[in-house]
């Protein structure tokens, strides 16, 4: 430990340099890098994981060796070479380059040392000339600097690897055994991460565990709720367990960004970007594909910002996140990823490409899997000004066959929903006039899971009505469209059963921006957020009423719970105020609300899909009064109980209050007489001393004389 | 009932006082003159004409014959209620900021903010009966508390002064010998400026309003924490009500954020609380801009508010507020 100062001692010794310590922001000052005044941080994994990339400083060197040993004449010359090739892939350091010279022979060692900017381009030298053919005698073998170290350690000896005996994990689905069928949920507030239980029957969050900083940027839970993974800048970990968040893999990914689950959570895709130190180059991208169990990297994507770039508008730094979009339902089996002309369809067993080829569409600019087979829709759009038409089309994987297509005409853009159990696909396409000048919207219905996949045209009443949002009733055979011109546009519900699209009913002149159906379907949110205020309509679709209106306040942000018994809404730091969330039920009743400032994130820990047969989910819907007795007698003790505890609080504030009032009532008591005089004897301290008193006084306000005439 | 608006001032209220009768209610604003208005009805009648600052804080003596009032002018002045001329002013060298008179009416405490150089400072001053005696000499001076002191009030006797202001911490003087005699505990105190201070009638209980976006209310003797009463919006003014178990808290965002927002984000609200289970039972919307003064009638029946819009609202409670269960 350092030693510590007395205040006093520092104020002394600032005197002493001459400095104004009222003047000294005491917050702007840290200790210079790698300094710790020999106080070593708690943090174990953070010294631990630092040296990682940062301690050994060498990461930016790499070997060539295989060079050609050359006399000193021509040293000069061997060196231009070397130094063209590797210039081309980085910028090297000034007296980066040193090539050894035998003292005894005068010759080259025939191997050199290059030292760029960043690891990042080193990596990427000895990535592109291992290999290298410099003429046939000499193909370059190059290693990081780093690794020689560990060539060096190999045993000349195989030895069979340790089989460790087997530790049994943590029941890493614990959360989904709470006896009250409560849901987790995660929220990011400040510097702190904590995750809570929503005791909804308590009307409170049941704190289960906190922890500060626990991520650098953001935490997200897989899709089936088992794992929470946080970011660092040393990569992504995941955390879990029965009871308390243990990690329990970690994913060396330096400075990653981004991270993506695949649907059954097998799979993890850690991305980053990095700077190039030459201006002109672009952005150099990473992804890693990891073994979420293993922790071991399956496959890694190397290079520059533009090859996945393609097509998406916006997102992180030019690419569209998730660069890889995981096909064939919940068993992970396939990947994809656009690139330019080319839909390229990964496999999970070999983590290579299908068939070892790319599909080849021209122009491609949009593409989306189903979210149950592997069926997945593109989009073209017009080319040639309109000689060639756009078009949709379905392909199956593995066998690349395309399964459906349609030619679309005068398109400005187009727009693919899929349901949830992967039966439609309802394109929004968006055509020109014949002016050009302006666009209405139509649909195409696909029906994927009916024969020869039929295609149904659809548009809405006014069929210029822009459409504001689009969504499907997960698993279910509705939809709601929001459409007209702000600021207050129609919301239409349609059903797609029976073989037609039918409109169910309109409702108009919404304050709606925004669609949130409960993931059993029937129950939606029609929210208006941002523009809106946070304006909230709880609707039901079977009834087609109205359940409830509210409003959350510059609401930013809605999420059902994963049972569709309780929706979240909240309001994080992108508003100054009134940051935090309110819990409610299904139906529009505020249950809870928790402010808290710098309220970054919700969100609710996901479940994975039930068990139950849909016939015996049937069943238990069939006998639900039987089924749900035994609750409502729960929900009767519980709320008993609360309104006895709330009761006895009252009555223990209540206690409290009339003991501080009898106090103060003896002091003024007391202190009457000394009162009395301070007011020179004036005794009406008192409401009660008032005296009424009646006094009558007459006023003469006006006299005037009148003469009466008699008649 | 609808409440009546006051439009009498042309710039921010700072401060609002009922005489003990409750008949009259006396404003001060930033605009140099006190004003005077019938607390049933919301007529004005009549103005307080001399300083030449804006006005922070008056009071008015128990038989309402004579009001205090402290002003950036850095005086404070005397005036006779009735015909509203000057009895005396009080001149100092930094603006005036609270004024409070005593039990008897005999003494009155005012405060001065730092200015130029000068700490701020609490001044004692004898109120003399007949005001040709009046000096301006002060009995008592008390300096100390870092930042300006937002209010400093009579405690019980006038044993003690109570003062608190931009430190976040609440004081207790001897008023005989001058000496601090306590410091509220800094765990469970205010965290930001205190903007207000509200006693109750005996002078047992007190509430204070801070920045920090709460309120809380306190023992005049001990100094203990009593309770706490947690809003959304930094809090400018408190009142307490002498008939029912309820306290009431205004403020809002920043005025200097107030254009940038929704109005209603602001929060513009006087908020009612129960006075014992800390739970807000209910709000009164209607100003809009942040309230800076809050009083409450002495019958409980009735109060107003002063907002940084300029104007004074008075609410008549209707019946169903006297049916609020309490507990």
């Amino acid at each position: 430990m350092a030693e510590v100062m007395s205040m006093e001692a520092i104020r002394t010794e600032a005197a002493r340099l001459n400095i104004d310590l009222s003047g000294v922001d005491w917050n702007s000052i840290c200790l210079p890098p790698g300094e710790d005044s020999g106080v070593r941080s708690d943090d174990d994994d953070l010294n631990e994981e630092d040296s990682l990339e940062f301690d050994a400083g060498f990461g930016n060197i790499i070997i060539v060796d295989n060079l050609p040993v050359v006399p000193r004449e021509k040293f000069e010359k061997l060196e231009g070479v070397v130094r063209k090739i590797y210039s081309q892939i980085g910028v090297i350091k000034e007296n980066g380059l040193w090539m050894p010279v035998d003292e005894d022979t005068g010759k080259t060692r025939g191997y050199c040392f290059i030292e760029y900017n960043t690891p990042q381009e080193a990596e990427l030298a000895k990535e592109k000339t291992n290999g290298y053919k410099l003429d046939r005698a000499h193909i370059f073998a190059v290693n990081m600097f780093d690794e020689i170290d560990k060539f060096m350690k190999v045993p000349d000896e195989w030895a069979p690897p340790e089989s460790r005996p087997y530790t049994p994990g943590e029941n890493l689905q614990h959360w989904l055994t709470d006896e009250k069928g409560r849901d987790q949920f995660v929220i990011r507030a400040g510097s702190d991460t904590e995750v809570l239980w929503n005791d909804a029957r308590q009307v409170k969050a049941d704190p289960v565990y906190k922890r500060p900083f626990w991520t650098e940027s953001f935490v997200q839970w897989s899709p089936l709720g088992t794992y929470l993974a946080t970011v660092h800048r040393q990569g992504a970990a995941v955390w879990g367990g029965a009871s308390t968040f243990n990690r329990l893999m970690r994913y060396a990914h330096p400075q990653v960004k981004l991270i993506d689950f695949s649907p059954g959570e097998k799979y993890l895709v850690t991305y980053s970007s990095h700077e190039p130190s030459n201006p002109r180059d672009t952005h150099r991208v990473v992804l890693n594909i990891f073994d979420v169990r293993t922790g071991k990297v399956m496959r890694d994507f190397k290079g520059s910002a533009d090859e996945f770039a393609i097509g998406g508008t916006g997102g992180f730094t030019g690419v569209s996140w998730p660069v890889f979009k995981w096909g064939g339902g919940k068993e992970d089996k396939y990947f994809a990823r656009m690139g330019k002309n080319v839909i390229s369809v990964y496999d999970t067993e070999s983590f290579g490409l299908i068939d070892k080829k790319s599909i080849k569409v021209e122009n491609v600019t949009d593409f989306s899997w189903s979210p149950t087979d592997p069926i997945f829709a593109i989009f073209v759009p017009e080319l040639g000004g309109g000689n060639q038409p756009a078009r949709v089309s379905l392909f199956q994987i593995p066998s690349k066959v395309e399964l459906r297509q349609k030619n679309l005409f005068s398109v400005s853009d187009c727009k693919m929903y899929w349901q949830s159990n992967g039966e439609y696909l309802a394109v929004k396409v968006d055509r020109y006039t014949k002016t050009k000048k302006s666009t209405y919207t139509g649909f195409e219905l696909f029906r994927i899971k009916e024969r020869d996949i039929p295609i149904e045209v659809f548009e809405l009443d006014n069929k210029n009505d822009k459409v504001i949002s689009f969504a499907w009733e997960p698993k279910g055979h509705r939809f709601a469209v929001i459409h007209g011109d702000n600021p207050r546009p129609d919301v239409s519900f349609y059903s797609v059963k029976g073989g037609k699209v039918s409109k169910l009913t309109t409702l108009k002149q919404k304050q709606a921006n925004a669609l949130f159906w409960s993931p059993t379907g029937r129950f939606i949110i029609l929210a208006g957020l941002k523009g809106f205020n946070g304006q909230l309509e709880f609707y039901n679709v079977d009834e087609l009423e109205t359940m409830a209106t509210a409003e959350h306040f510059m609401a930013t942000d809605i999420e059902w719970d994963p049972t569709g018994r309780y929706v979240a809404t909240s309001v994080t730091s992108v508003h100054e105020m009134e940051n935090g969330f309110n819990i409610w039920s299904f139906n529009g009743k505020l249950l809870y609300r928790i402010l808290k400032d710098h309220f970054f994130q919700f969100l609710w820990r996901p479940r994975p899909p039930s068990f139950l047969s849909p016939e015996k989910e049937e069943e238990i819907f069939k006998n639900l009064k039987k089924y749900s007795k035994k609750y409502d007698v729960q929900d009767q003790d519980i709320s008993v109980l609360l309104s006895e505890q709330d009761r006895e609080k009252r009555k223990q504030l209540k206690d409290d209050w009339e003991r501080w009032v009898n106090e103060w009532k003896r002091y003024h008591e007391q202190e009457k007489i000394d009162r009395q005089m301070l007011r020179d004897g004036e005794a009406s301290d008192v409401e009660e001393e008032y005296e009424a008193k009646e006094i009558e006084v007459e006023e003469l306000l006006d006299v005037s004389e009148e003469v009466i005439q008699d008649a | 009932m609808r409440p009546i608006l006051m439009k009498g001032h042309e710039r921010p209220l700072t401060f609002l006082k009922y005489n003990r009768d409750g008949d009259l209610l006396f404003s001060c604003a930033k605009d140099h003159t006190p004003t005077v208005w019938f607390a049933d009805n919301g007529e004005r009648l009549g103005t307080y004409r001399g300083h030449n600052g804006a006005v922070w804080c008056c009071d008015v003596s128990r038989d309402s014959t004579r009001l205090i009032t402290g002003s950036a002018d850095q005086s404070a002045k005397l005036w006779d209620v009735q015909s509203g001329t000057q009895l005396f002013t009080f001149n100092f060298d930094s603006p005036a900021r609270a004024v409070d008179f005593s039990v008897g009416d005999k003494l009155c405490v005012m405060t001065t903010d730092p200015f130029m150089g000068l700490p701020s400072a609490i001044h004692v001053k004898r109120i003399a009966a007949d005001p040709d005696d009046q000096i301006g000499e002060s009995v008592l001076v008390l300096k100390g508390p870092q930042g300006r002191i937002n209010r400093a009030v009579w405690g019980p006797l006038n044993r003690t002064i109570i003062s608190a202001g931009e430190d976040a911490v609440i004081r207790i003087w001897d008023t005989e010998t001058g000496k601090l005699l306590q410091e509220n505990d800094k765990d469970v105190g205010h965290k930001k400026t205190i903007t207000s201070l509200a006693k109750s009638t005996d002078a047992s209980h007190f509430l204070t309003g801070s920045l920090d976006k709460s309120a809380k209310l306190w023992d005049s003797r001990s100094l203990t924490l009593i309770k706490t009463y947690v809003t959304e919006r930094p809090v400018n003014a408190v009142a307490m009500s002498p008939l029912l178990n309820h306290v009431v808290l205004g403020g809002g965002q920043d005025a200097s954020s107030v254009t940038t927002t929704d109005h209603r984000a602001g929060k513009f609200e006087a908020k009612f609380y129960d006075k014992i289970l800390q739970e807000e039972i209910g709000g009164v919307k209607g100003h809009f801009g942040p309230i800076n003064a809050l009083a409450f009638n002495p019958d409980g029946k009735s109060f107003s508010s002063g907002g940084e819009d300029g104007y004074v609202r008075l609410h008549h409670f209707d019946p169903d507020y006297f049916k609020i269960p309490s507990i």
